[in-house]
């Protein structure tokens, strides 16, 4: 194997004139958090109000629910990228459509909004999910108790329906971490795009990749204790989030 | 915009589009779904095997295999594949590995850990006096996984069997950063050559959504019809 | 960089002993047991390794490749040797090459003293310079025109790692996006998603020259280094290099580059029939007269 081994590449100075590789995948890292966890916040809340909205009893609000879902989750995330990059820009007046290019950062924000929405449809579908799951009589108990549709989601569904999905959302959101490496065909500089540019400057291929595999199993171990702890905290006794170790 | 949407763009590249990229893309979704499943379904048994040493390595691999991003992935198996062909052959020097090989070892083995776990799950639903019935008849392990418990468990799991396979459907177009001409590939290709962007990426999101639209739709029935059946 | 002096000087050493009748090693013996050759080539790399209208590998490389391959095919007497295309992009030729998924990358890919810590080069095919395109109208000069813009050049290349190192070194601010390839670097820049391309002015021309609008590029006065362009092969492979060098230097001597030179460089070229129109540089001449295989810009001046 005529491989030149040097583990010491990752503290020798980058060609992009600061710091060394090291600082270099660190910057990765800092792209990489800050673009899933922006896209997490957005499919948070999108994903709760459509996936909320697929279970009420109207009829147009449901389907429109149904369609923002599969529309979102039957398209790759690549080709969902490719058209908020490349295409969307195209289709709207021209001097927005220039404002938006020229934008500083513009692979960051396609990158949030693109995996926010698909993220998003993931997440509703937890939701429904969640709310499917909680016996019919709950929801009964609180038309019965005169509260409005409103309320009975705010104060007996959903607080349930968010225990009963943590541990769903935990791999979602892990899903998410991972897919903003996706994000790299449009230019931004994560993680893996960061890992693949070391191994271009300096040509060490597998230390580079070594090191951008072991950030992203501790990024998935901190995640995963983090939201263990969650789910501990807020278990309710008696249900099934309650009884796991 | 849309007033010269070139449709002829589309029309004159769809031999390429579909002999080539979408060939490519069903043959590896296709090849890669076989190949995981099998090794997805050893893993499993793995994971759920009484000696640990075998158990913790099966759940390492699962472990490691989700822990990072599709991309990644992808990009190591290009680069090391040949370096593991020289170690498991014992040659001496890297096997040549091409392109569309590469993409479906990277793809069966990172399939397999998804499926592993589709696959545990199902067996574990499976109640635990069937096994003990078998042993009792005088089976053997690979007679009880074989013919009482994995035929169960697949059944039970056939829905989300498909859904993943959908998943690895859509994310067979990761390829791309490769450079390999699947259908986004071959997409995006065109689209490059004669600047016609808006219409191809429009038009392979749409072939995207109608394939994969079309099989989710049909998985929900068959969840339903099983449901029945129950 | 001392370590990379004396191993090129062992090459050297080695490539002077006479490559004769001894037993066959590295990609020759390769070649020989398999039966096939692997060449690894671009997807945009015009005009020296692309896709034609009918998606076949076309170009000045290929062209001089294929002659290498004919020269492998005489000296192994392997009449059915079988060509295998793999497809390669700036940031995957290095490791497809190291670990031997392709022999031969034919291409666009300059030939420095960094690279050959890596990989090997043969004779040098083509010498360009790193410059910049972008649009007419945005009256784009020099570099100090570029300070803070986005700017887009392709990732894994010479000249990616060039911009950098400029960038900081006179502080221009300018953000940098690394395209996949040539093709994606063009297209950022033409859709205003960057506000010039950073490459070897040759591939610049090639993609201005067969994009929809050809006059609303301008390709920069400045270059920012001279880049020789090398067909790259595995490090310390001296018996395949010696063939390999042997069948450019006679390509050269025996003036079969003039047609083939002609052919892509001063001929209506495919897909779109444009012809680039660039007689040979003086500093090309120069590599065809006394052949060089030198990673050294300054060995071209």
């Amino acid at each position: 194997m005529n491989y030149h081994w040097n583990w010491a590449i990752f503290w020798e100075p980058s060609p992009e004139g600061w710091g060394s590789y090291a600082d270099m995948l660190m910057s990765g890292l800092y792209w990489t958090l800050a673009t899933s966890i922006a896209a997490w916040i957005m499919a948070l809340v999108l994903g709760v109000i459509v996936g909320v909205l697929r279970t009420m009893p109207y009829r147009i609000p449901a389907a429109f629910a149904y369609a923002y879902v599969e529309l979102f989750r039957n398209i790759p995330l690549l080709v969902q990228m490719f058209l908020w990059f490349f295409v969307m820009p195209e289709l709207v007046p021209e001097d927005f459509g220039r404002w938006l290019k020229q934008m500083p950062n513009a692979p960051f924000y396609t990158a949030v909004i693109s995996l926010g929405f698909f993220t998003s449809a993931r997440v509703a579908e937890q939701v429904r999910a969640g709310v499917d799951a909680l016996p019919r009589g709950q929801r009964m108990a609180g038309t019965a108790l005169g509260l409005t549709l409103t309320q009975v989601y705010r104060y007996v569904l959903m607080p349930m329906v968010f225990r009963i999905i943590l541990p769903p959302l935990t791999s979602e959101f892990l899903n998410c971490i991972k897919n903003s490496s996706v994000a790299l065909t449009i230019g931004l500089m994560e993680l893996t795009a960061r890992a693949r540019s070391m191994q271009e400057f300096s040509f060490q291929v597998f230390e580079a990749f070594t090191a951008a595999t072991l950030l992203y199993v501790a990024i998935n171990l901190v995640v995963t204790f983090g939201m263990r702890w969650l789910e501990k905290s807020v278990a309710v006794p008696g249900y099934i989030g309650s009884s796991r170790t | 915009m849309f007033a010269d949407f070139d449709f002829d763009v589309i029309v004159r590249s769809l031999p390429y589009l579909f002999f080539h990229g979408m060939a490519f893309t069903l043959t590896l979704t296709g090849l890669s779904l076989a190949g995981s499943l099998v090794l997805g379904t050893l893993v499993a048994l793995m994971q759920l095997s009484s000696i640990r040493a075998l158990s913790l390595l099966a759940m390492g691999y699962v472990n490691l295999m989700r822990a990072l991003p599709l991309v990644l992935i992808i990009f190591w198996f290009y680069f090391l594949l040949p370096w593991i062909g020289q170690w498991v052959t014992g040659a001496s020097r890297p096997i040549q590995v091409g392109a569309f090989t590469s993409a479906l070892v990277t793809f069966t083995l990172f399939e397999a850990a998804y499926f592993a776990e589709i696959m545990r799950a199902g067996i574990q639903s499976i109640p635990k006096g069937q096994i003990a019935a078998s042993q009792a008849l005088g089976m053997t392990y690979w007679q009880t996984m074989g013919h009482v418990v994995l035929p169960q468990a697949f059944r039970a799991m056939i829905p989300l069997i498909l859904t993943q396979t959908i998943i690895l459907f859509q994310d067979t177009s990761l390829v791309y950063v490769l450079s390999i001409p699947d259908f986004l590939g071959a997409a995006s290709k065109v689209a490059q050559r004669d600047g016609r962007l808006v219409e191809m990426y429009l038009f392979a999101a749409a072939v995207y959504f109608i394939i994969s639209f079309a099989a989710s739709t049909y998985v929900r029935h068959l969840q339903m019809r099983i449901a029945v059946v129950r | 960089m001392k370590r990379s002096l004396i191993a090129a000087a062992m090459g050297l050493a080695l490539v002077a002993a006479p490559a004769g009748a001894e037993e066959l090693t590295g990609t020759l013996k390769k070649i020989k047991e398999l039966g096939t050759i692997t060449i690894g080539h671009r997807d945009s790399s015009i005009p020296f390794s692309y896709y034609d209208d009918r998606q076949q590998v076309i170009g000045y490389a290929m062209d001089l490749c294929y002659r290498i391959v004919d020269a492998v095919r005489d000296e192994l007497k392997l009449p059915d040797l079988k060509v295998v295309l793999n497809p390669v992009t700036s940031a995957t030729r290095i490791p497809l090459m190291a670990n031997g998924t392709i022999d031969l990358e034919c291409g666009s890919t300059t030939n420095n003293l960094e690279r050959q810590k890596q990989v090997g080069f043969t004779i040098t095919h083509f010498v360009t310079a790193n410059r910049f395109v972008s649009k007419k109208a945005n009256n784009l000069k020099t570099l100090d025109d570029l300070k803070g813009k986005t700017i887009v050049s392709t990732s894994g290349t010479a000249n990616i790692k060039q911009i950098n190192q400029i960038n900081a070194e006179r502080n221009l601010g300018m953000t940098i996006l690394a395209a996949k390839d040539h093709a994606e670097g063009f297209l950022m820049m033409e859709t205003d998603r960057a506000a010039a391309f950073v490459m070897d002015d040759i591939l610049l021309y090639g993609l201005a020259a067969n994009s929809k609008a050809p006059n609303d590029y301008v390709i920069s006065a400045d270059a920012l280094s001279v880049e020789p362009y090398g067909i790259m092969l595995r490090r310390d492979d001296p018996q395949f290099k010696a063939v390999v060098d042997k069948a450019m230097i006679n390509t050269y001597t025996s003036g079969a580059i003039e047609p083939i030179y002609k052919k892509w460089f001063l001929a209506p070229i495919p897909p779109r029939g444009v012809n680039l129109n660039l007689p040979m540089s003086e500093a090309f001449a120069k590599v065809v007269a006394n052949p060089t295989d030198s990673g050294d810009p300054a060995a071209y001046k």
